[in-house]
């Protein structure tokens, strides 16, 4: 098969462009769709007719409790990010550096949490936490983040940490710092861009969550972003409010693309890296 | 100071010494003790003990409970479920198992057309990122929107695109209720699952295409290999350790597929139900021990396939280079990253 020069860097021109197209166009459609009148919402036009704020206003009403959804997902994403970062560091710098027994084990049961269908622990912690009154609380749902969180940190940061190189930790042993100096002083500092995307991933994975928040919660002050959107009905039961959806949607997405498309490349190595969801 | 003695490591060694393998030890100056090691691993280990291993085996002994009446005061189910053994189970297969194994097949449906449909999209789309050198921040950036976009959102944005009024019926010309009752809900599920995944697949399998020698294409180019044979004999087999990662993430993923399905179509629909909506339905109903026992049947489901991907396959998911010449063929010698 000769296809001229030309025609390939065409072809290819084309390639990229089916492929931006296909992982933007939808996220465009929510976005023009957020931005129109709820007059003209069913307009099929690829641009609003005349752009208007109205949704967003409706979606931030206090009557939805939205900015409180929203604030209950910084909360809840925050702490059991913050909380995985911390126990995965220690144990991805073991699981890179130290050697020991059945560390192999360790990492593949770690590893194999991750890929623990939620619902199979949520039933039984329902019923737990249903008895111990944790119902609506931020505790009953940051405790089950952590059973994919914590594995999907440990992975990352492990990845990382095998990638530094050995003979800086082991020059500063030599100049007489201890293990413990020499991982505060010299591994942690060169590991900040890791942590830092780690970070970042693990928080998209617990923002995204969404089974455990809408079992853990009853009452609307306490659900999280996710589980209000879902929820979002109309003035009537008839009426769909598709473009205030689509307002809270893009605001509930918003602060994650600007991440990603800041830190676009660290992500794409971290996800690699650890391969992980 | 450099601890190089290998004192008993507590917790850590507890175990036989015929269960460890004697694996190859590089001599190395941070060789270090099992007793650090232990020190810092056991945080981890008690958390995912307490959320993850404790309520499985919870869950294990709620399957074997029936249900008890509600409390008419709190809505909640009082603490005296009967014991009813292995009942919740052989009800599968009884007159009751029908909504079981429609949930079953949904679920293995779903999984096995969206994961193929995304595997070849996700292939294809690495294929080109490889090739394109211009435009690549600006492909690499919009890859990312679909995986950063929370599944609630992206369930809701699917059910707007495929609303009967709705863009997908306009651009096609039909009149299709998607989300009502019928084939064509599992085809929005697959649609709206398949466009937020797939990009995922292509990003790891674009970073196994990215450590492929030049040269071996170079070669066979010479030998007079055509571009779909450089493809099958030479991409797939050496990007099949990266793909087969993806294959398996995916594949675990989507058997436990809910939030989209839930959102996109709605609860108690049959023909999206899958195996995590009916475990979750029937909890929210206070009917913990067939949730229970339906999460069980789940876990052990997801556990066989990962089981057959690791040993049949050889999908090596640790990534390190220490595992021993037993473990499969397609093991990576080294670890991936995007070079972009």
């Amino acid at each position: 098969m000769t296809l001229s020069p030309a025609l390939r860097k065409w072809l290819l021109y084309a390639g990229v462009a089916a492929v931006v197209a296909y992982c933007l166009a939808p996220f465009y459609w929510m976005l023009v769709s957020s931005l129109r009148r709820t007059s003209d919402i069913f307009d099929n036009s690829p641009f609003p007719t005349r752009i208007s704020f109205e949704n967003y206003l409706a979606v931030l009403d206090p009557s939805q409790s939205f900015t409180r959804a929203l604030l209950n997902s910084v909360v809840v994403a925050g702490i059991t990010t913050v909380l995985a970062l911390i126990l995965a560091t220690f144990t991805a710098y073991a699981m890179a550096r130290l050697e020991f027994r059945l560390k192999r084990l360790v990492l593949t049961l770690i590893i194999a949490t991750s890929m623990f269908p939620v619902v199979s622990i949520m039933v039984p912690l329902l019923k737990m936490f249903v008895d111990m009154g944790w119902i609506n609380t931020y505790q009953a749902m940051i405790v089950p983040s952590m059973s994919f969180t914590l594995p999907l940190a440990v992975w990352n940061l492990t990845a990382f940490f095998r990638q530094m190189p050995r003979e800086l930790e082991h020059a500063a042993m030599v100049d007489g710092c201890t293990r413990g100096q020499a991982f505060r002083k010299v591994i942690i500092p060169l590991a900040a861009p890791g942590m830092f995307t780690t970070a970042i991933i693990t928080f998209i994975a617990a923002w995204n969550e969404f089974l455990i928040a809408l079992s853990m919660t009853n009452k609307a002050e306490m659900q999280t972003a996710p589980v209000a959107i879902s929820k979002f009905s109309g003035a009537t039961q008839f009426e769909t409010p598709f473009g205030s959806q689509m307002a809270a949607g893009v605001l509930v997405t918003i602060p994650l693309v600007i991440v990603v498309l800041l830190f676009q490349r660290r992500i794409v190595a971290g996800l690699t890296a650890g391969a992980a969801k | 100071m450099v601890t190089t003695h290998n004192p008993p490591a507590p917790r850590m060694a507890t175990a036989p010494p015929g269960l460890s393998r004697p694996r190859r030890r590089r001599p190395r100056a941070t060789a270090g003790s099992g007793r650090l090691a232990a020190l810092l691993i056991s945080p981890t280990l008690l958390v995912l003990t307490v959320v993850v291993l404790y309520p499985t085996i919870v869950a294990l002994k709620d399957s074997l409970f029936g249900t008890a009446g509600i409390d008419p005061k709190t809505g909640f189910v009082r603490d005296t479920d009967p014991f009813v053994g292995a009942e919740n189970y052989t009800a599968i297969f009884g007159d009751a198992g029908a909504r079981f194994w429609n949930a079953f097949w949904n679920t293995t449906f779903l999984t096995f057309t969206t994961v193929a449909l995304e595997t070849v999209i996700g292939v294809a789309m690495a294929l080109i990122m490889h090739r394109a050198f211009q435009g690549r921040a600006l492909v690499r950036a919009s890859i990312l929107v679909p995986w950063a976009i929370p599944t609630a959102v992206s369930g809701l944005l699917w059910r707007w695109i495929f609303n009967s009024d709705g863009i997908a019926n306009a651009l096609t010309g039909r009149h299709v209720l998607w989300t009502t009752e019928g084939f064509h809900a599992k085809a929005a599920v697959i649609i709206a699952d398949v466009w937020k995944t797939a990009p995922f697949i292509g990003l790891l399998v674009l970073a196994g295409l990215q450590v492929i020698n030049k040269e071996v294409y170079e070669a066979a180019r010479m030998d007079g290999a055509g571009p779909l044979r450089q493809f099958w004999n030479i991409t797939l087999p050496l990007v099949k350790p990266a793909l087969l990662v993806a294959v398996l993430f995916r594949t675990l993923d989507a058997l436990r597929m809910f939030d989209l399905p839930y959102i996109l179509i709605g609860a108690q629909k049959t023909s999206v139900e899958t195996l995590s909506m009916l475990a979750q339905d029937q909890a929210a109903n206070v009917r913990f021990g067939p949730a229970a026992a339906y999460a069980v049947i789940l876990f052990l489901y997801v556990f066989l396939i990962a089981l057959a991907f690791v040993r049949l396959l050889g999908a090596n998911v640790v990534g390190d280079d220490e595992a021993g010449p037993k473990r499969g063929r397609w093991l990576p010698r080294r670890r991936t990253e995007v070079a972009a």
